[in-house]
């Protein structure tokens, strides 16, 4: 809570974003000290890693300062300290944490745990949840964050301008002489990094893990690769046109198990259909969804980022400042 | 031979968190950022690896043993670098050292001796 | 012994955000903000194993990752790290 109220205080925004890391992960420590371990890794990399970098480049653009504030804001203190306590006092009501007899655990929880291991086959009920269980509630997070990138791509992309390219390579080459270990280590890291994302994607069965998680490794190595070697190198390394048609390549992949779903008899999202063994059919169904999962999440990512980045580039340039 | 890799284990842990204090010491006590990030580099990276280390002796399975194994290497390169993208950007925008405290060039060879 | 680890690594974390809270410059807080991700890899290594349930060192190897990450970004962005180069270079 200290952490949280330095936030509130401080009026410089580079400072902000660095304690707003720090709380990020705080709250990935309790959530593995309540022994929720897919939660704690996806509040990891998120809320440490991929906030922070967009939130960074957001700043870069806004200004470094918090402008101070005309007026005290007694009307709106006055009116969060009102809901507050009535929030507070309604939830003196409820049963204690963790309590036996809480309904959430009394009906869907136990049919959940017990009928999983059976219905679907997969080791972590987290994923079976998501993904099979409650397969639409996911498909429209997954087109959430779809619609993210295209507000994204809508207000803010501009068009490029075909650069010099010996000014890029000189640009880089005095890059690369200033940041030489840093650009070396980098080069040796960023391979284990995707790979590290395929296992995470593929293991989210057994362990803790997924797409969304995979999603989000895999688009901050390429972010990394981006900002230590220029936007332009990294432009010529991923192709934008490529990267939105995966943004929305993943969606429909989501979209379709569906479909087939519905063509071939049964309900929406219900994945016994896809093989002659329903387990097995569920173990498909799982797979590609998460696959689905894990290629949008990345690319919308990398395209939020590229877009900031390009809009900072830009306003750069129009003052003639440097990169 | 059990009991010898377990007190071994133990050892290594306790020798760890001490070196992990003592840079947590130094964070807060040391004048200046310079110094105070040559003791959080040196003993954040040793702490770790011994740590890490007494965790690999303290259990017996193999899975378990690659990933941590895999931590410590990462540790090993990432630390030492990052220190080193800390210490190289701000000597690039000069900032001062507690011996020259208006500097224009934190380089300087002739050392300004500060009021006693 | 592994308790007192923990112990040990969660008073250093605190030592870390106090100095992210109070370091006069810039640099100070990127430093605490790095020591306080590296102790946060050690203490999810070392909750997985008193609690006994290891799946936590994935969480472990993604931070540590993430924490390099977010280091470098900061320095990238806080306008610091070309400006100083490009001017050497125009003289």
């Amino acid at each position: 809570m200290g952490v949280a109220i330095a936030i509130v205080r401080m009026k410089d925004l580079l400072a902000v974003v660095m304690l707003l890391g720090i709380y990020s992960l705080l709250s990935a420590s309790f959530f593995v000290a309540m022994d929720a371990v897919d939660v704690a890794f996806t509040e990891a990399a998120v809320g440490a890693g991929i906030s922070t970098l967009l939130m960074l480049v957001a700043i870069t653009m806004t200004g470094r300062t918090e402008h101070p504030t005309r007026h005290k804001p007694l009307l709106a203190l006055a009116v969060v300290i009102v809901t507050g306590s009535l929030l507070i006092y309604g939830t003196l009501d409820m049963p204690y944490f963790g309590s036996a007899e809480a309904p959430i655990h009394q009906h869907v929880a136990p049919r959940y745990i017990n009928d999983s291991m059976q219905e679907i086959g997969v080791p972590n009920i987290v994923t079976s949840v998501l993904a099979s269980y409650r397969a639409f509630d996911t498909f429209g997070e997954v087109v959430v964050i779809f619609t993210a990138g295209m507000g994204v791509l809508a207000l803010l992309s501009v068009v490029r301008r075909p650069r010099d390219n010996e000014k890029i390579d000189s640009y880089n080459k005095s890059m690369h002489e200033q940041h030489l270990i840093l650009r070396i280590v980098t080069k040796m890291m960023i391979p284990f990094i995707l790979l590290f994302a395929f296992y995470v994607q593929f293991h989210g069965d057994f362990g803790p893990g997924g797409g969304f998680q995979a999603g989000v490794i895999f688009a901050s190595a390429i972010l990394l690769y981006a900002m230590l070697f220029g936007m332009n190198t990294a432009r010529r390394v991923i192709n934008q046109s490529l990267i939105q048609l995966l943004a929305a390549t993943g969606v429909l992949l989501y979209g379709s198990i569906g479909v087939v779903s519905l063509l071939n008899g049964k309900e929406f999202f219900d994945y016994s259909v896809l093989s002659a063994d329903p387990v097995a059919g569920q173990h498909l169904g799982i797979l590609l969804i998460e696959l689905g999962v894990g290629i949008t999440v990345a690319s919308v990512m990398v395209i939020i980022f590229f877009n900031f980045a390009d809009r900072r580039d830009y306003s750069a340039s129009k003052e003639n400042k440097d990169l | 031979m059990d009991t010898l890799v377990q007190i071994s284990s133990s050892v290594l842990l306790l020798i760890g968190s001490f070196l992990c204090i003592s840079g947590g010491v130094g964070i807060l006590r040391f004048p200046d950022f310079y110094t105070r990030m040559h003791a959080v580099g040196v003993t954040e990276t040793l702490a770790t690896s011994m740590i890490l280390v007494g965790l690999i002796l303290h259990n017996p399975d193999f899975l378990v043993d690659v990933k941590l194994v895999i931590i410590l290497l990462m540790t090993l390169f990432i630390s030492p670098t990052a220190s080193h993208a800390l210490a190289n950007a701000a000597i690039h925008n000069d900032l001062a050292t507690e011996k020259n405290q208006k500097s224009d060039n934190a380089n300087n060879d002739e050392v300004k001796p500060s009021n006693p | 012994m592994l308790i007192a680890a923990t112990l040990a690594i969660l008073v250093v974390m605190i030592m870390a955000t106090i100095r992210a809270v109070m370091g006069p410059t810039l640099y100070d807080r990127v430093l605490a903000v790095n020591m306080f991700g590296t102790k946060t890899v050690l203490l999810i290594s070392l909750l997985g194993f008193v609690m006994g349930r290891p799946e936590f060192l994935d969480i472990a190897i993604v931070y540590a990752l993430i924490n390099f990450i977010s280091v470098i970004g900061v320095l990238r962005y806080s306008g610091h790290f070309t400006l100083k180069q490009t001017e050497d270079q125009e003289k």
